[in-house]
C-alpha cells in the first residue's frame, strides 16, 4: 500500500512501525509477510518464534512487540515495550512495535474486559501479563540454547537479545535460536519465574519514548494521514441539532465546484466527496444544506440546568450509606450546605475526528485512530451486516484521545457515507463539526450537606449527584439498579473517615446532547466537589486545610502524598500579595495524588496560576519520565477546563465551534508544574487521568485562600472575583 | 488553474483553485502529511510552515499568493541548523505526547530561533502562544527551545 508507513529504515536504531497497515490480518497469520519491510521479507517466510500474541522474533533477530493498547500520547507504547523487554531480555533499541489487530480474546484489558484503552488502566492491567509474556519468551530461548549446547538451562542467562553461557563464553543471538525455540512446548504463563523488583534494569528507568523520533519530523502517521490509491476526500455537515435531518441539498451547485465528485446524503448528515478537502468544503458550502431541526430544536442550557436541579431534589439510588447521616446532620452544632455544578465539556483533541473507509460488498476496511478497536469493529459489522471478520480495522496513532475515541460514532457515520461511494473515501470533520458533534462530558448538579460538631469535626456528610449516566449507554451491564459507578466514583469513597455518610445518584438524561467519557471520568467531577467541600468544612472549623484533612485520614499512602505536597510547596510560608495556596488529595485510578496550587488573583478578577506541586504515589513506577509528563499534561487538561471549558446549548445547537470560543490553555498561561514521586513497591496505579481530577480543587481552593470567594460552579467565573480588588 | 510551488527545494505543480489553502495542497494533493490540520482558521498553529523563512499558518495561506516563494515544511526543517537542534532538543527533553501538534510547534520554534537565537521566556511566549497543545507539553516545549538555543533552564521556575 502506498500509505504503508515508512516501516522505519533499517539503519534507524528504533523500529517503530506506526500505521498498522495490515490490521486485522495479524492474528490469523502471525508471519504475514506484508507486515515486514522488504529487507525482512525473506525472513518472514521462514519459521518465526511467536510464543504468544505479543512477541515475534525472526531469524535475523528482529524483535516485534505487539501493542494491545493504543498510543494517544500517554506513553503506553514505551511502557508496554518496557514490560515485555524487561523479561524477554532485549533492549528497547532492538524492538519494533506494531499496533495489535482487534481481538478481545488475545488483547483485552483485564480491568475493562475489552481491548479498550481507557480509565488509566493499561499499565495496571498489563503489568503482570506482559512481563509473563516476556518471561515465557526468554525461558524458551534459554531452553533452546541449552539444548543446543547440551547443558543445564539453569547455567545460562539471557541479556540484550542473546543467551549466554558464561563458563564456556558461548553466546547465541535470539535470531539464531528462533527456529529451535519455536519448536518447544510453550509453558503456561503463570509457570514462569518473573524477575524481582531489585533485578529490573529497564522498569523504573527514564526510558526514551519509542514513538518520539517519528513525531518530530512529520513521519508519524495518524488516522487523518491515511492515503490510499484512488482515495477521495469528503467534508461533512452533520445536523446542527441532534436528531435533526437534512431537508434540502443543492446537489447541482455542489457538483459544479471543481474537484467535486459526489454528494452523499444520509439520515443525519450530508457529505461532499472530492479530490481534496478544499474542493469538498467549497462543495459543501455550495450545497447550502437546509435542516429539519427535529424534536430537540428548542433545547437550551438553562432548561437542562433546571431539569437537573429538579432531579436533584428527589432521592437517588444509594451508592453508600453508613450510620444515620440525616439524624447526625439534624443534631450537628453547625450545618454547611452547598450546590456544585460542572458543565458539559468537549474533548477537542488536536486531531479532528476523521475516518477512512473502503466499503465493498464483501468487506469493509477502516483506517482510523481508535481507543476501542473491537467495539468499532462490532459496530461497523452491525451497521453493514457484514461478519466481524470482514471488517478490518487498521488502527493508528491517535492525535489525542481523552475519551473521545472510545466512541465509534464517527466511524459508523463514515461507513454510512462510504457505502454510497465507489472506492476508498477519507471523511475529515472540520474543527467546528468536531466540537459541535462531540459526545460530551455530562453536566453534573451536586448537592452536599455536612454537619460539624462543636470541635469542627464532621459528624455527617451527604452528597447527591445528578446527571447523565455514561455507563447506562456504554456499558449497560455495569449499570445496575440505576447506579452509575462512574458518576459516583471518588464520591462514595472519599479518603476521609465520616461516621455518618450518605451518597446517592439521580440519573437525569438531558435531551438532545449525547454524553461520554472525558479524561479523568468520574474522578474529575467528584474530586472537585469533594475536595472543595472539604475546604469549606476546614474553613467553617477554622482549621488549616491540610491539618483538617490529615486529622480525618488514616491511609498512610494518602497521608504520605499530602505531607510531601505540603513540604515541597512550602505550605504555610508567606506569599506575595494577592496570592494563595490551595490543596487537594485523592485516591483514584489506583494512585494517590496530592496537589498544591499557587494562584494569583488580580484586581480585575483575572487569574494567574503560577505553580503546581504534585506528589504522587502510583506504586511501582515503570517509566518515571512518563509519570512526570502525564502529571504535567493531565494537570493542564484539567486546568484548561477549570478556567475556560464550557459547552452550552441554544436552540438545540452547541454554541461553541473552535479554539476561540472553546479555549485551550496556551504556553503563556501555563504554570510551572513539579512532580514528586513517592518510592513504592505496591502494584502500579494509573496516572494519565489522575492529575486532571486533582488540579481543579487545588486551584479553586487557592482562589478561596486569597479572595475568600468560593468557586462552586465551573468554569471559574472571573467576574465573581472582581470584588477582591 | 495549475500552480507551481517550491516545497522543500522541489518544484511541484497543483491544479487547484487559487483560493485553495496551502495546507490542503500539501496534504491532499502532494501527499505530504507532516503538516497537520487542527482548526482551519489560524487559531492553533498545527499547520505552521515557513514561507521564505517566515512562519505561516498554511490553513489560511492561499496557494494563489505564494508565487515563487520557498516553502519549508516539517519534513525538511531538520536540514536547517535551527530545525535540527530543535528536533534533537525535543527528543532530549521528551517533549512529545500524542505528537499531533508537534510539527507546528517545531516550525514555530525554528522561525523563532532563526529570528532570535537566544530567546527569553517572553520571546517564547510571544512566538509560541499561537500553537495549541492539548496534551499540555508547554513546559517541555519551553525547556527544549532553551536547550536548542544552547541555554538550559528558563527565566522563571
Amino acid at each position: 500500500m502506498p500509505d504503508q508507513p515508512m516501516v522505519s529504515q533499517l539503519d534507524r536504531r528504533r523500529f517503530l512501525k506506526v500505521g498498522a497497515a495490515f490490521g486485522g490480518g495479524l492474528l490469523i497469520n502471525l508471519a504475514l509477510p506484508l507486515a515486514l519491510p522488504p529487507a525482512w521479507a525473506a525472513a518472514a517466510s521462514s519459521p518465526t518464534f511467536a510464543p504468544n500474541a505479543f512477541i515475534r522474533i525472526d531469524r535475523q533477530g528482529g524483535v516485534t512487540l505487539v501493542m494491545p493498547m493504543v498510543e494517544m500520547g500517554q506513553g503506553i507504547y514505551t511502557a508496554m515495550a518496557m514490560l515485555l523487554a524487561e523479561e524477554l531480555e532485549v533492549g528497547l533499541d532492538q524492538v519494533r512495535l506494531e499496533h495489535a489487530p482487534p481481538n478481545d480474546a488475545l488483547y483485552a484489558n483485564s480491568i475493562l474486559h475489552i481491548q479498550t484503552t481507557g480509565l488509566s488502566a493499561s499499565v495496571r492491567a498489563f503489568w503482570t501479563p506482559l512481563r509473563q509474556a516476556g518471561a515465557v519468551g526468554r525461558t524458551l530461548l534459554i531452553e533452546a540454547a541449552a539444548r543446543q549446547w547440551g547443558i543445564d538451562p539453569g547455567t545460562c542467562r539471557a541479556e540484550h537479545g542473546a543467551v549466554l553461557h558464561a563458563a564456556s563464553s558461548r553466546r547465541l543471538g535470539y535470531g539464531e535460536l528462533a527456529v529451535a525455540a519455536a519448536a518447544l512446548p510453550v509453558p503456561a504463563r503463570d509457570s514462569v519465574t518473573l524477575k524481582q523488583l531489585k533485578d529490573f534494569t529497564l522498569i523504573g528507568t527514564p526510558a526514551k519514548r519509542l514513538d518520539a523520533p517519528d513525531k518530530v519530523d512529520g513521519r508519524a502517521k495518524f488516522g487523518i494521514d491515511t492515503r490510499l490509491p484512488g482515495m477521495k476526500i469528503a467534508a461533512i455537515a452533520i445536523s446542527p441539532v441532534f436528531d435533526g435531518k437534512p431537508i434540502s441539498v443543492n446537489e447541482a451547485a455542489a457538483l459544479a465546484v471543481k474537484g467535486v465528485h459526489q454528494v452523499v446524503r444520509i439520515d443525519e448528515a450530508v457529505a461532499v466527496v472530492a479530490d481534496h478537502m478544499w474542493a469538498a468544503r467549497k462543495g459543501l458550502k455550495a450545497a447550502a444544506v437546509q435542516w429539519d431541526d427535529g424534536p430537540n430544536a428548542k433545547v437550551d442550557s438553562a432548561g437542562i440546568i433546571r431539569q437537573l436541579e429538579e432531579a436533584s431534589k428527589q432521592p437517588g439510588v444509594v451508592a453508600r450509606n453508613e450510620g444515620d447521616a440525616a439524624t447526625a446532620l439534624a443534631g450537628a452544632a453547625q450545618q454547611i450546605d452547598a450546590v456544585y455544578q460542572l458543565p458539559f465539556l468537549a474533548h477537542a483533541a488536536m486531531e479532528p475526528m476523521n475516518c477512512t473507509v473502503h466499503a465493498r460488498k464483501d468487506g469493509c476496511d477502516i483506517w482510523v485512530g481508535t481507543q476501542a478497536p473491537t467495539l468499532t469493529q462490532a459496530m461497523v459489522a452491525e451497521t453493514t451486516g457484514l461478519p466481524k471478520e470482514a471488517v478490518k480495522i487498521h488502527n493508528h496513532l491517535l492525535g489525542g484521545g481523552f475519551g473521545r475515541r472510545l466512541d465509534a460514532d464517527g466511524t459508523v457515520l463514515a461507513v454510512k457515507i462510504a457505502r454510497q461511494v465507489n472506492g476508498p473515501v477519507k471523511i475529515v470533520w472540520s474543527r467546528e463539526e468536531d466540537i459541535q458533534h462531540d459526545m460530551y462530558r455530562p453536566y453534573y448538579y451536586d448537592r452536599l450537606s455536612a454537619g460539624l460538631d462543636t470541635n469542627g469535626k464532621p459528624v455527617a456528610w451527604t452528597h447527591r449527584i445528578s446527571g447523565s449516566s455514561i455507563f447506562a449507554r456504554y456499558v449497560p451491564a455495569l449499570f445496575k439498579n440505576g447506579l452509575d459507578p462512574d458518576a459516583v466514583e471518588a464520591a462514595a469513597e472519599p479518603p476521609y473517615a465520616f461516621p455518618n455518610i450518605h451518597v446517592d445518584y439521580v440519573r437525569a438524561e438531558p435531551p438532545g446532547i449525547p454524553t461520554a467519557f472525558w479524561r479523568g471520568v468520574g474522578a474529575t467531577h467528584n474530586v472537585f466537589v469533594v475536595e472543595s467541600f472539604m475546604d469549606e468544612l476546614a474553613h467553617a472549623a477554622k482549621r488549616d486545610p491540610i491539618a483538617y484533612r490529615k486529622a480525618l485520614m488514616a491511609n498512610p499512602r494518602a497521608l504520605g502524598v499530602l505531607t510531601l505536597a505540603a513540604q515541597k510547596s512550602g505550605w504555610g510560608a508567606p506569599l506575595p500579595a494577592r496570592r494563595g495556596r490551595g490543596v487537594s488529595v485523592q485516591f483514584a485510578f489506583g494512585s494517590y495524588l496530592s496537589q498544591v496550587a499557587e494562584v494569583e488573583v488580580a484586581a480585575d478578577g483575572s487569574i494567574k496560576v503560577h505553580r503546581i506541586v504534585c506528589a504522587v504515589d502510583c506504586g511501582i513506577v515503570v517509566n518515571p519520565d512518563t509519570i512526570a509528563a502525564q502529571i504535567e499534561g493531565g494537570t493542564l487538561f484539567g486546568l484548561t477546563a477549570a478556567l475556560y471549558g464550557a459547552i452550552t446549548l441554544k436552540n438545540g445547537r452547541v454554541e461553541q465551534g473552535n479554539f476561540n470560543d472553546y479555549r485551550p490553555m496556551r504556553i503563556n498561561e501555563s504554570p510551572v508544574i513539579e512532580t514528586h514521586l513517592v518510592k513504592s513497591a505496591e502494584s502500579p496505579g494509573g496516572i494519565g487521568e489522575a492529575p486532571t481530577a486533582a488540579v481543579t480543587p487545588a486551584v479553586t481552593n487557592a482562589i478561596f485562600a486569597t479572595t475568600g470567594i468560593r468557586i462552586r460552579t465551573l468554569p471559574i467565573d472571573v467576574s465573581l472575583l472582581k470584588s477582591s480588588a | 488553474m495549475a500552480f507551481t510551488i517550491n516545497v522543500n527545494g522541489t518544484t511541484h505543480s497543483a491544479d487547484v483553485d487559487a483560493d485553495t489553502p496551502l495546507l490542503w495542497v500539501l496534504r491532499d494533493v502532494l501527499g505530504m502529511s507532516g503538516t497537520k490540520f487542527g482548526c482551519g482558521i489560524a487559531l492553533c498553529g498545527a499547520c505552521t510552515v515557513h514561507v521564505d523563512g517566515v512562519p505561516a499558518r498554511s490553513c489560511v495561506t492561499p496557494i494563489g499568493g505564494i508565487g515563487d516563494k520557498a516553502i519549508t515544511t516539517i519534513e525538511a526543517v531538520g536540514k536547517t541548523p535551527q530545525g535540527k537542534a530543535l528536533q534533537q532538543a525535543w527528543l532530549d527533553v521528551e517533549v512529545v505526547q500524542c505528537g499531533y501538534c508537534q510539527s507546528g510547534q517545531i516550525m514555530s520554534a525554528a522561525a523563532l530561533l532563526t529570528a532570535t537565537p537566544r530567546p527569553s521566556d517572553a520571546d517564547i511566549d510571544a512566538a509560541m502562544s499561537g500553537n495549541v497543545c492539548r496534551c499540555g507539553t508547554y513546559q517541555r516545549i519551553r525547556a527544549a527551545i532553551h536547550r536548542a538555543a544552547g541555554r538550559e533552564g528558563t527565566d522563571h521556575a
